[in-house]
């Protein structure tokens, strides 16, 4: 049987409606969400100035002059009657992530926090199969799922001062990509020499929603090697197409 | 043929923005914008530009600016603050051309939060993702205007010398500030509700332009206070922990993980956006329907103020005259209103 698709609509104003699939971070949940997203992407409907995957919910910027709720509503509905698929993961990602404690500022605190040890914390993050949910925050920055349940720790109680740049983070069973020196309430848990935003790439923006992420742990020298490389304009991570 | 406008003295929070960086919010990147849009596209209009095209936006921080080059006419839309030319006081909302040397100064008055200064022509600067505005936070945009900065004007207009004051295009209202409810309503019970439409709110001290804080009854969460990201549209009102709510503005994130009670009304985010700290304020919820015909209204009016003379470049005072958005003609080296 296939499975309804439920959701719920929310308004955010008159001019932003929010289509809610769930309220976890889920693959399934998120996979909805897409697919949503590339349908409407796909349709270049007037009036829909863009839209937003999240987690769990799309929020679709609309203009009500141009498009009414109502007639947004029934778009909406003629989508998910057609049970749109989620777009396939495009590519598989391998980034390199430096976990020595002279740059990975929280590691030590993070492995404490979970009982570890620096090293096997950092062997525990590389082995995640990691999945990009979506952007948010500040530009580039990719919230990830797939960490493993072992460095599931809460957020932070107070805010820390602005993490390094680039910045591979953990916080709240989940984990991210940070681009911008920013506070924040996660623990920088390592940094990849990689940037997910560059504004004068040809692809600014590095990683696509859906993709697949796996890290790779490299010593302080490879970082600063790669870092510098990076900071030309290449792309050091590893990018895998998949069928 | 251009004009160069000069920078002599800039407070902290000016900037130059358009309409905002549309396309990008999915990637994380701030939307940035005007944060009074209909101050803004007012002055883009009255001056013979485009709406959204790019304009100095002002702080209380002030701005003094200087034409170097060729003549140029600027429209100066900030009511509630002050405004003069080599000394001599304009009207705050006017119409002038500024001859090479001639220094305009915009300072905080009695009231106002941001002030527009449009200049007739082309800003000419190179795009960053689609928009000139400026994100001071991520220097998406550019970090912010400073004293010594130029802006290069292609096709500069000119106009008359003297000022010409131009009617406000919005009354001045004490009416609750209106609000949608949602996407997260359910998660405060109908007292607590109340008590947010109810306040009384002020905005606090460290509002700016990503957010405006208020403070006043705190309120209770429901359900708890986090969930899990989804958007945040302009003017959404997140109420965090704490219990005071802050409002989304310009400069938000595109994405956040407190409950959303409500969200402005396209229609008052320009009156919300122009209260200084310390102001007070209520809310009153309105349906979707109503919320669309206020904006449908701002937008209506705005639609009008923009007849201006294909390619003219410059209202005649005749035309403005004719539609009521002149006040009055101010001489060159004019007294005050």
């Amino acid at each position: 049987m296939a499975k309804e698709n439920a959701y719920r609509l929310l308004n955010a104003g008159e001019r932003a409606l929010v289509v809610e699939f769930g309220s976890t971070v889920d693959p399934g949940i998120n996979g909805q969400v897409l697919a949503l997203d590339a349908a409407f992407v796909a349709a270049r409907i007037e009036g829909v100035r863009e839209t937003v995957p999240t987690y769990r919910s799309l929020m679709i910027h609309y203009d009500p002059l141009v498009i009414s709720r109502d007639k947004l509503v029934a778009r909406i509905a003629e989508f998910e009657a057609a049970h749109p698929q989620a777009p396939k993961p495009q590519a598989r990602w391998t980034f390199p992530c430096c976990y020595d404690p002279a740059i990975a500022e929280d590691i030590a605190e993070l492995a404490a926090l979970v009982k570890l040890d620096v090293a096997e914390a950092a062997r525990i993050h590389t082995s995640g199969a990691y999945r990009a949910y979506m952007y948010g925050f500040a530009p580039g920055y990719c919230y990830l799922g797939g960490l493993p349940r072992e460095l599931a720790v809460s957020r932070r109680a107070t805010v820390r001062s602005p993490t390094p740049e680039n910045a591979v983070l953990v916080g709240g069973g989940l984990s991210l990509v940070a681009t911008f020196s920013m506070p924040t309430g996660w623990y920088v848990a390592g940094r990849t020499p990689e940037r997910m935003f560059a504004p004068h790439r040809a692809r600014p923006f590095l990683v696509d929603v859906g993709d697949e992420l796996r890290f790779e742990a490299i010593d302080a020298q490879t970082f600063a090697a790669l870092d510098l490389r990076a900071q030309k304009g290449e792309t050091v991570a590893w990018r895998e197409a998949l069928a | 043929m251009s004009a160069v406008l000069r920078v002599v003295q800039a407070g902290p929070g000016v900037t130059l923005q358009d309409a905002g960086r549309w396309g990008y919010l999915r990637y994380g990147v701030t939307q940035a914008g005007p944060m009074d849009s209909l101050a803004h596209e007012f002055a883009n209009r009255m001056v013979g530009n485009e709406a959204g095209a790019p304009a100095l936006e002002i702080s209380i921080g002030g701005l003094d600016v200087m034409v170097e080059e060729g003549a140029l006419e600027l429209c100066i839309v900030a009511p509630g603050f002050r405004v003069s030319r080599d000394g001599g006081a304009l009207p705050p909302s006017c119409l002038v051309t500024l001859a090479p040397g001639e220094k305009l100064s915009v300072r905080a008055g009695e009231s106002g939060a941001w002030a527009y200064l449009a200049p007739a022509g082309a800003v000419d600067a190179e795009p960053e993702l689609g928009s000139l505005s400026m994100h001071v936070r991520t220097g998406v945009g550019g970090a912010g205007i400073k004293p010594g900065d130029r802006l290069h004007i292609s096709a500069p207009r000119a106009g008359a010398a003297e000022a010409r004051a131009l009617a406000a295009f919005r009354a001045p209202s004490d009416a609750p500030i209106r609000i949608v409810a949602g996407p997260q309503d359910d998660y405060f019970d109908a007292a607590n509700f109340s008590c947010f439409l109810e306040g009384p709110w002020r905005v606090a001290a460290r509002s700016d332009r990503m957010a405006y804080a208020l403070e006043g009854p705190r309120l209770e969460h429901a359900k708890g206070f986090n969930i899990v990201s989804d958007g945040i549209a302009l003017g959404a009102i997140q109420v965090p922990g704490d219990g005071w709510p802050f409002v989304q503005m310009a400069d938000r994130a595109p994405t956040g993980g407190y409950p959303k009670i409500g969200t402005v009304i396209a229609a008052d985010l320009g009156r919300l956006a122009q209260m200084r700290p310390g102001a007070r304020l209520s809310f009153q919820a309105v349906a979707v329907d109503e919320a669309v015909a206020a904006w449908r209204q701002a937008r209506a009016f705005m639609e009008t103020a923009g007849l201006a003379p294909q390619g003219a470049g410059q209202l005649t005072s005749e035309a403005l005259l004719s539609r009521n958005l002149v006040g009055g003609v101010v001489s060159a080296h004019g007294a005050p209103e």
